[in-house]
């Protein structure tokens, strides 16, 4: 009797040590659900921008960036703000620049601001959560593509995107490094 | 339910003496005196640090130590508290007193037992060792938020496996418990019959096994991030630093009733006593422990209004918050009512229990203003905070155990313990107390953060009277090393019954109470 | 009980005065700090109307418990009653907390809402945390900077006498303009910090990787201080806040004086992303602290 009980008390133990990580991927879907933390979702294009224009309203879309200490980049938007028909597809480019000599991976996280918002933002081509590799002193514009949702909230008038970029070296092992150089297709495969 | 005591008859009849008998009991009364011991030793190697806190805060300037040694200190101080002192500690009491209170010979799983114990001088070796590495210990705060506990030294590695350890021995205590709850109890007692604090700790176990595990997850995933290329919380990787803070008090906040349930339970069977009249509206104290346990699980957010949840969280979790006042209020209420119309007399155990009934609500009422979401973000993280915490945690949970000690000494023992010293010692930590922690409440309203080493001129005042506080209340506790001391050592005869008709199995039994007791069951009225 | 009731009205009448009369308290440094914002006027209202319901509660309770014991203690000769439950008693102090809980709620709901409405700014500025300084953008207008605690080393080490404003002055205030609704997106650069100005009643986690919104308008001029309220490591004491909210004038005058030259603009923008170069320039903080204000003891 006692042993039974043990067991049905220590499976409920591993069972709640499985679900502290469960709540990792359950913390991600209902932060995308409610657009908790400023996650966005990422769609298609066709999908974001199905319901057409409201020709009716303007939203001010507002960029922003931060380059983390421990990632020599120049990282900014190239334009402060845009102003976008719900409905409407968008691009924004931000500008990216390895101010070091060496090949550098950085990797980005975007926070769409305020929450309420970051539902209704649905980014159809995004730089973020990849691994971005800049060779020594090279530059590139990356692009986003974004689409207002129409559902968006008539309070809602200006919104933010603002992405972080880190050093993501750390994270990749040498292998992985060679395998995004060589699918970014670079000659130089320059490995420090 | 039927008994299973006389499986465990004939075990213990022969019992080695000296260190080998501690080492090796499986006697429940041995073990939950290990508990107590263990306990007290890290109430004052906790209360040590307290106080190289508070001599820093003495005042302005930085006096005594560096700012990284300061964060260590608020950061140990805490661990050690909640996994050293007060959990331990009311592991203690569940060892002596549940089987007693129920009727049992012994806990269910004896040999299981000794293991939850002998975990935890280990855990707390590991824990202590970690300020002999290069970075020193843990300095992120007890909550270990990362990414900054990701930034730590190797003191943080040996932190979290003390908590791993730790955990383990609580889970297995906890199993213990409802076993021993489910399956030894004497014939006759049903679980309505049951004395409160045995479904306190009942409820507190269930909760200790749901969240336990979770917290080791937490930390596991710390380690990973800091050592294996995860990305959980840290940002560079993709992680997010806020997912910490959601699984940590999704144990942190049940984790803080488990502290305190226990101590609601002691103080449900000390005030009856001493007023001589049954406890007040038994069957809605349970249910309020078990609201209170359920609710527990709903409020975690609340820790974290100011990390930018959306509106409906906030609100959400501002209303939950609130629900708690109300099972709680009840047990207050139900306490007031026991008093009552009652024969009140005034032994160190009732002074204990009376303040904490008062100084608790106190805290229970800041508890209630911080959970009032706008107010919060004044609130949070300011000595308000620390204030609150102080007033449910010490002159909640601690000062409960010392009332339950000075209670349920003279069963232990055999002797009363010295009277006079006892009332002094609970009247110089009541006083001591308060001067410590209530002047935290005026410097967390008036703008300072805690975890500070050093303070802006305006909060000069109330820090060193607050220091002041603190000196008396540490010198304080070693009273209770000598009272404690000194009534194991001898004193007049305590009778079986002790107090004047108290109820319940334990006062049946003889003083001290025999090395095994109820190996027939009792008959349960 | 009459006698309750009366010591119940007269401790009553003692309290309100107290709880209400914040700026007598403010002064002494008992309550929250005089608030300069409708948000923060509106929170003092709030804390103060909730902890005299407390407070009532508290003395109302302790009041009946301590008549209990004084005049139901053995040593007079009070014989117990025995009785054990009242369904009554029960249900009445279940649903009267309620009551007082939703009365609470109502005005902490509305207040909340308004404390969330970021919308409509008349101007953002974006305030990142680093370890152990803050860093604030004027994204309208391209003003940037970092500030740092500007309190003299030997004062900290009680080398020096300390001066007023110990470990609440920066190098570079912000300077906020008066009756605008100025937005903040807040966020960190390593670990959490957390941005607060009492008087402002403004607080909000600056977290790696993540912005977050809030707002305020400041009624009056003023220099108004805060701190950094999440524990971010050694410094985390040493990383204050000084807000100087000037009429919109001056305001404007300090952002011309302030801002980069219209094509320098470009420039100083990809300096400051870089992380190396700024108006107020600071080095990045290194790993061992060599730029800390407060040096380590050791």
């Amino acid at each position: 009797m006692n042993r039974r009980l043990v067991l049905r008390l220590l499976a409920l133990t591993v069972v709640m040590f499985g679900f502290g990580y469960a709540l990792v991927p359950l913390y991600d879907t209902l932060c995308v659900a409610f657009g908790l933390n400023g996650k966005t979702r990422i769609t298609d294009t066709q999908t974001a921008a199905a319901d057409g224009v409201d020709e009716d309203r303007w939203i001010t879309v507002q960029f922003t960036s931060h380059t983390a200490t421990g990632l020599p980049w120049e990282f900014r938007p190239m334009m402060n703000s845009v102003r976008v028909h719900p409905g409407e597809v968008k691009d924004a480019v931000y500008f990216a620049k390895n101010n070091s000599s060496n090949p550098i991976f950085g990797r980005a996280t975007y926070s769409v601001s305020p929450s309420i918002a970051a539902v209704h933002f649905n980014k159809t081509e995004c730089f973020c959560f990849t691994n971005q590799l800049l060779e020594g002193h090279e530059a590139k514009e990356m692009p986003v593509r974004f689409v207002v949702g129409r559902d968006i909230p008539k309070d809602v008038k200006t919104i933010t995107l603002s992405y972080s970029f880190f050093n993501a070296e750390q994270y990749l092992s040498e292998e992985d490094k060679n395998k995004l150089t060589a699918s970014t297709k670079r000659n130089s495969a320059g490995e420090g | 339910m039927a008994t299973v005591a006389d499986d465990h008859h004939d075990h213990h009849d022969h019992h080695p003496t000296g260190l080998i008998r501690w080492i090796t009991t499986t006697n429940h009364k041995d073990i939950g005196t290990l508990y107590l011991l263990f306990s007290f030793a890290m109430f004052l190697v906790g209360g040590a640090m307290a106080m190289v806190i508070r001599a820093e805060l003495f005042q302005p300037g930085l006096q005594i130590v560096d700012p990284h040694f300061f964060n260590q200190m608020t950061t140990v101080h805490a661990l050690v508290m909640v996994f050293g002192a007060v959990m331990p500690g009311m592991v203690g009491f569940a060892n002596w007193m549940i089987p007693i209170m129920i009727g049992a010979p012994d806990m269910a799983l004896p040999r299981l037992n000794n293991w939850s114990f002998w975990i935890l001088p280990f855990a707390a070796t590991l824990l202590l060792s970690s300020f002999l590495t290069a970075g020193g210990g843990p300095a992120a705060g007890w909550t270990l938020y990362a990414p900054l506990t990701i930034q730590g030294g190797m003191g943080v590695d040996l932190t979290i496996f003390a908590v791993h350890m730790l955990g383990i021995s609580s889970v297995l205590g906890a199993i213990n418990v409802i076993v021993t709850i489910f399956n030894m109890r004497a014939p006759g007692m049903d679980f309505m019959k049951m004395p409160l604090f045995v479904w306190t700790w009942l409820i507190t176990a269930f909760l200790l096994i749901a969240v336990m595990p979770v917290f080791a997850g937490a930390v596991t995933m710390l380690l990973t991030d800091r050592h294996f290329g995860t990305a959980f919380f840290n940002p560079a990787g993709g992680g997010d630093p806020v997912l910490f803070q959601h699984i940590f008090w999704f144990f942190g906040h049940p984790e803080v009733y488990i502290m305190i349930l226990p101590a609601f339970g002691i103080i449900s069977a000390i005030i009856p006593t001493f007023s001589r009249k049954p406890l007040f509206g038994y069957t809605s104290m349970v249910l309020a422990v078990a609201g209170i346990a359920f609710l527990s699980f709903i409020v975690w957010a609340h820790h974290m209004f100011t990390v930018g949840m959306p509106l409906i969280g906030e609100v959400y979790f501002m209303y939950a918050t609130m629900l708690i006042a109300v099972p709680t209020g009840v047990k207050v209420f139900n306490w007031v009512a026991t008093m009552w119309r009652g024969s009140l007399t005034f032994e160190t155990p009732m002074l204990f229990a009376i303040g904490v009934v008062v100084l608790f609500t106190i805290g229970g009422l800041s508890g209630l203003m911080l959970g009032i979401t706008p107010a919060d973000f004044q609130y949070h993280d300011t000595y308000f905070v620390v204030a609150h915490f102080h007033y449910v945690l010490f002159s909640g949970s601690v000062m409960a155990m010392m009332g339950g000690v000075y209670y349920w000494l003279p069963k232990w023992t055999g002797h009363m313990y010295d009277e006079k010293l006892g009332k002094l010692h609970f009247w110089l930590t009541t006083i001591f107390f308060n001067i410590t922690f209530f002047p935290q409440h005026f410097l967390g309203l008036a703008g300072m953060p805690r975890r500070i080493p050093d303070y802006a001129l305006q909060f000069t005042e109330f820090n060193v009277i607050s220091s002041l506080g603190a000196f008396g209340l540490g010198v304080s506790q070693l009273l209770m090393a000598y009272i404690v001391y000194k009534c194991v050592k001898g004193g007049e005869k305590a009778t079986d019954e002790v107090w004047d008709n108290p109820e319940g199995l334990e006062w049946t039994l003889p003083s001290p109470a025999p090395y095994h007791t109820f190996e027939t069951p009792p008959v349960i009225k | 009980m009459v006698r309750l009731n009366k010591a119940f009205t007269v401790s009553l009448s003692a309290l309100i005065p107290l709880a209400v009369a914040t700026p007598v308290f403010a002064e002494w440094g008992l309550n929250l700090p005089t608030p300069v914002t409708p948000i923060g006027e509106g929170i003092l209202t709030l804390h103060n109307w909730i902890l005299l319901i407390c407070t009532i509660i508290f003395v109302g309770v302790f009041g009946v418990m301590f008549y209990s014991l004084y005049a139901h203690r053995k040593s007079k000769g009070h014989k117990p009653s025995q009785f054990s439950h009242s369904t009554f008693a029960e249900i009445t102090w279940t649903v009267i907390p309620t009551l007082i809980l939703i009365g609470m709620a109502i005005p902490s709901t509305a207040m909340l809402i308004k404390m969330e409405d970021t919308s409509e700014a008349d101007l953002t500025v974006k305030i990142t945390g680093y370890q152990w300084k803050w860093r604030y953008d004027y994204l309208d207008s391209g003003v940037q900077f970092y500030s740092n605690l500007s309190t003299d080393r030997n004062e900290i080490l009680n080398k020096n006498e300390k001066g007023e404003n110990y470990l609440l002055e920066v190098d570079n205030q912000v300077v906020l303009p008066i009756g605008k609704k100025i937005r903040f997106l807040i966020t960190a650069n390593d670990v959490i910090h957390s941005w607060w100005v009492p008087q402002l009643a403004v607080k909000k986690d600056a977290i790696p990787g993540f912005i977050n919104e809030v707002w305020t308008k400041i009624n009056e001029p003023g220099i108004y201080r805060g701190q950094c309220t999440e524990l971010c490591g050694r410094e985390h004491g040493f990383m204050p806040v000084v807000v100087k909210a000037v009429s919109v004038e001056e305001f404007d005058a300090w952002v011309a004086e302030n801002a980069p030259a219209e094509e320098q603009a470009e420039e100083t923008q990809s300096g400051v992303s870089g992380g190396q170069t700024l108006v107020a320039v600071s080095a990045i903080s290194t790993e061992d602290g060599a730029d800390d204000p407060a040096p380590a003891i050791r």
